[in-house]
């Protein structure tokens, strides 16, 4: 069968203007358990790229320019 | 690059002890085998990053279960935890854990990890168990992996980041030879060969639905999909009254903790919509579910953790535990939900099914050394059979598995294994990045969870359970023929619906196999509602003959510390009965 792509509201929200991806940094991608953020080839900054969150917060935690919030996921909110 | 793109690749390395998962148990374990033999090569492979995987990821509240001397003696501990489990447990092993439990702590104590002690310098041990005193609440427990991952940098401990290991590795004499993993970010291969393999691979926590729906929404750490279990299993390991299932009792919908542990000893608890108690002891156990679940079906819920009786120094404090620590993301759903601990009480529910001995008793079969069943096979933690484990647990059971493997693989060579066993496992795990189109690793994975929540989940009706594994049937065909993963990241969620598919077979039948119920809410069967000593005081021991599923019975060995007849049914005795 044929595959089509669902929109999902992801729970993680980076800050272009205070993310530093693009000067190397990768922290919160490093540090997810569940490997879901990513750097974007074309911002060069950090964002969810799959929507399997686990809310736990090493990523908001660790970044270190506090340019990344996560909220709760919308189906459990 | 594009992203997660698929590289063909093959790296083999050896080792002495290959420990597989870095959450809890497995730092432990692979710190101590490296101590106990400095010229060991041990490797710490993990699906994650070791800094901050697995249940304690952003760290814990306290410790569950610590048997303190002045507080508690080995033997009251492991008399408590049988009377939880319903007599069915393996005390050698509970009880070497409650002797060493204490050193473990004061070994955490060394890493920078701090209890709670009183104004007189003892620790501050509270009681939330039925008989005994077991819960230490730890100050600085945000700083747990912290501190563990500073210990693997000083014995320079050789780490494996995101690498999912998929099946192990066995030598022809039936011992293990290694494992196989598989990068989560390029789908490169990586053979360990090893002399000893030590299994921490926590939960299988991602087997029920949670109530939100949301795949990952789960009690434990979602990155724990029940691999571990499912290896295990394909290596001919047995494994443990499965049927004894994990149901916690958990804020609805944001599925933490409530948190009895840390915020009864402060005097909350746990009441129905009349505000009314109705069991006498928040400590998780099947019993307590059961109540907890009739409490629901009676017309008496919404079932409720109530706080708002208490001072606001109190909640203060309890905030600022609860909202910092273990799941700090719980201030932010209360705020959310426009509930707070003042004015509300907190609405909760019963979690989705899992296999856990962390909080239950359903794991891979290990003695008191923590060997499994095949030769050179450890499991400690989360996945191992011995129960109500909890951190300390994983710690101190991690601790043994990682000195017993060190010391086993000095004395043995390699196992020879099949290299085709390789290329075999190589086509399993590739199939799905070979289709041009197909059902995503995200629907074979819903559906499967779907079907355990509608079939499995207690109380157990065989009928429901035999359709459940039909259904179970038909997904699996669609898996192996029609699963398409279009990068690398898909192909480790692929790889995990493999195994969450496996664990709910493995429900299944361990359920079926066992008729009686036992263990309150966790094995409640409408078929033979009562519990049967007389045919069932034993294991069940889940494990793979001829390429099947097959279950038998394993007797209890005989108890190191005996349980006198009129103590052995306390833990059924929770419910507060209606006042005339
Ligand atoms: C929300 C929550 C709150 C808790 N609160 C408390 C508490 O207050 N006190 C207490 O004593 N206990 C508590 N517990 C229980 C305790 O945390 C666990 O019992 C313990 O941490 C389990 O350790 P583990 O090593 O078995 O599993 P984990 O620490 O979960 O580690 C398992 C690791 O295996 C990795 N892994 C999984 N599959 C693979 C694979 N295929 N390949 C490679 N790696 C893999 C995972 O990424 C993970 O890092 C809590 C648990 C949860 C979930
Ligand atoms: S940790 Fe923060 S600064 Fe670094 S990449 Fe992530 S969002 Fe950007
Ligand atoms: S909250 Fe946890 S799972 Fe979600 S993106 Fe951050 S680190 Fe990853």
């Amino acid at each position: 069968m044929p595959l089509a792509n669902t929109p999902t509201s992801v729970p993680v929200v980076v800050d272009n203007e205070k993310c530093i991806a693009d000067k190397g940094c990768t922290v919160c991608v490093d540090v997810c358990p569940l490997d879901v953020l990513r750097i974007s080839d074309l911002t060069n900054k950090a964002y969810m790229a799959y929507d399997e969150c686990w809310y736990c917060l090493p990523c908001q935690c660790d970044c270190p320019t506090a340019a990344l919030t996560v909220n709760i996921p919308f189906l459990l909110k | 690059m594009s992203l997660d793109k698929i590289v063909d690749g093959l790296t083999e390395v050896d080792c002495d002890v290959l420990v597989i998962g870095g959450g809890t148990a497995g730092p432990m374990a692979a710190l101590k085998a490296k101590m106990k033999n400095p010229n060991a090569k041990v490797i710490l492979l993990e699906k994650a990053n070791v800094k901050r995987s697995g249940a304690i990821s952003m760290g814990m509240d306290g410790l569950n279960n610590a048997v303190i001397p002045g507080h508690a003696t080995p033997e009251q501990y492991t008399r408590e935890i049988t009377i939880a489990n319903d007599g069915i447990v393996n005390q050698k092993a509970v009880l070497k854990y409650a002797e060493q439990c204490y050193s473990i702590i004061q070994e955490l104590d060394k890493y920078g990890i701090r209890f709670q002690k009183n104004e007189n310098g003892d620790f501050d041990v509270k009681k939330v168990h039925h008989l005994g005193t077991y819960v230490l609440p730890m100050p600085n427990g945000d700083t747990v992996k912290k501190a563990l991952y500073r210990q693997l940098r000083r014995v320079q401990l050789l780490i494996s980041n995101r690498y999912i290991a998929t099946r192990l590795l066995q030598g022809k004499d039936g011992r293990v030879a290694g494992a196989i993993a598989v990068n989560t970010r390029t789908a490169e291969f990586l053979i360990v060969k090893a002399k000893a393999v030590i299994l921490c691979m926590g939960a299988a926590g991602r087997l029920g639905l949670p109530a939100s729906g949301y795949l990952f929404g789960t009690y434990e750490n979602a990155a724990n999909s029940g691999d571990g279990y499912a290896m295990a299993y394909h290596a001919g390991a047995k494994l443990a009254n499965l049927e004894c299932f994990q149901i916690n009792p958990l804020i609805k919908d944001y599925n933490g903790p409530a948190c009895a542990y840390v915020a009864g000893p402060f005097g909350a608890y746990t009441v129905n919509n009349e505000d009314a108690r109705f069991i006498e002891c928040d400590y998780w156990s099947g019993q307590m579910m059961l109540e907890f679940y009739n409490e629901l079906q009676s017309g008496k819920g919404p079932v409720y953790l109530k706080l708002n009786h208490l001072h606001e120094n109190t909640i203060s404090e309890i905030e600022s535990i609860l909202h910092k620590v273990e799941r700090p993301s719980r201030g932010q759903f209360h705020a959310n939900r426009g509930t707070d601990y003042r004015g509300n009480k907190i609405e909760m529910h019963v979690s989705e099914i899992g296999f856990c001995s962390g909080h239950s008793a359903s794991g891979v079969f290990v003695d008191e050394f923590a060997r499994t069943t095949v030769p050179g096979l450890y499991a400690a933690g989360d996945m191992a059979s011995v129960p109500h484990s909890y951190m300390l647990g994983a710690f101190t059971n991690g601790s043994i598995a990682g000195q017993h493997a060190s010391d086993f693989a000095k004395d043995v060579d390699f196992a020879a294994y099949d290299p085709e066993d390789i290329a075999r496992e190589r086509e399993r795990v590739l199939a799905p990045t070979r289709r041009e189109d197909g059902i995503p690793p995200n629907q074979i994975e819903y559906k499967t969870r779907r079907f355990v929540n509608d079939y499995l989940q207690p109380p157990k009706v065989p009928q429901k359970y035999r359709l459940a594994q039909s259904r179970f049937a038909e997904v699996r065909e669609d898996m192996e023929t029609g699963m398409i993963a279009r990068n690398a990241h898909e192909l480790l969620r692929a790889l995990e619906a493999s195994s969450i598919l496996d664990c709910a077979d493995m429900a299944a039948c361990s359920s079926l196999f066992r008729t009686e119920s036992r263990w309150g809410l966790y094995h409640l069967r409408t078929d033979y509602p009562g519990r049967d000593d007389e045919n069932w005081f034993c294991h069940t021991l889940l494990g793979k003959t001829d390429g099947r599923m097959i279950c038998e019975k394993r007797a209890v060995d005989p108890y190191v510390v005996p349980i006198d007849d009129d103590e052995k049914d306390i833990y059924y005795r929770q419910r507060i009965e209606a006042r005339a």
